[in-house]
């Protein structure tokens, strides 16, 4: 079982993740160079991470989800691998069409760095099974444009299919406006496709990881990860 | 052969919210333009194209746009194609 990151020109959490996954949880790990056409068949899971893949021209992720190696993700994904992709990688995913909606501007139209609380409403997925019902999640955010949005049919069909896994949430884990950071409908931080093999969060659980960073919350994610792999 | 200008208009779609349109807006307001309203604020995109005739240059356009330049689940665009003389 080894995690592998993709890194576009532009990614910035990408050792970030690396040191995550693989000095603080000890997971096997290796960066995947985005024009690579082949995915080695030891990753398990896919690490899509934050940054500014292409400058974020035109579209957060618009050029990235034409990356050679993106075509590999999307099979992988299709066959069932697990993907996530981190705050960037969310919006990679978005535009690659592994998973609906679109992250518009934050409301407020700054950039926002700072701790937020999440809600599990998911925790039958391979990506949060080892987070318990009521606990509530302490991770980062930091993201110009992490503002979801999708159409009513969309929202939908993501509350009926159990694919909104994070939602914003105030640290007693009331889901309220002033928990919401950016205008995301529905406080939507983390959503999965139907299969749940793909997720993708603007929060980022990699700089949660080890407790002289802050906390170790992000970690049960990864933890998840690797139990359902195992 | 002839060459073309394609000019894509990239909008928000009707009824998202364009917090860059509205900030803009209510700044032009601090500034005393209190008749302005309803502002949002998209992209233009020029390009040059290549084609055998009108038709082809169009397409291409088009493909190219549907293709990388907007995105459906949010925009809207508009292009218009002409000859360069």
């Amino acid at each position: 079982m080894k995690f592998g990151i993709v890194v576009f020109p532009g990614s910035n959490c990408d050792h970030d993740a690396y040191f995550a996954l693989k000095h603080n949880l000890g997971f096997e790990t290796q960066f995947l160079w985005h024009k690579d056409t082949n995915i080695p068949s030891d990753i398990k899971c896919i690490v899509l991470p934050g940054g500014f893949s292409y400058g974020d021209y035109l579209r957060t992720g618009a050029i990235a989800r034409f990356s050679p190696i993106m075509k590999e993700v999307v099979r992988f994904a299709n066959n069932g691998g697990l993907v996530i992709g981190i705050c960037n990688g969310f919006q990679i995913l978005t535009e690659s069409g592994l998973l609906p909606g679109a992250l518009l501007k934050n409301t407020s139209l700054r950039f926002i760095c700072r701790d937020v609380f999440l809600k599990t409403l998911n925790t039958n997925t391979p990506f949060t099974s080892l987070i318990e019902k009521d606990r509530i999640l302490k991770i980062p955010i930091a993201h110009f444009e992490g503002n979801y949005f999708a159409d009513d049919d969309t929202l939908k069909e993501l509350e009926d299919n159990g694919q909104i896994v994070f939602q914003y949430s105030t640290p007693d884990g009331e889901v309220t406006q002033e928990a919401n950071p950016n205008g995301s409908l529905k406080n939507i931080a983390g959503i999965t496709n139907k299969d749940k093999n793909v997720l993708g969060m603007m929060p980022h659980p990699e700089r949660y990881c080890d407790p002289i960073l802050g906390g170790i919350d992000g970690s049960l994610i990864f933890k998840s990860i690797a139990n359902f792999l195992k | 052969m002839a060459s073309y200008i394609a000019t894509v208009k990239v909008m928000l779609k009707k009824g998202i919210l364009d917090v860059q349109g509205k900030t803009v807006e209510n700044s032009l307001k601090t500034l005393g333009f209190n008749q302005i309203s309803q502002m949002r604020i998209g992209k233009h995109i020029t390009f040059s194209i290549e084609a055998g005739n009108p038709n082809e240059a169009k397409k291409i356009a088009h493909d190219a746009t549907e293709k990388l330049l907007y995105n459906p689940n949010i925009e809207t665009y508009e292009i218009n194609v002409a000859e360069l003389t």
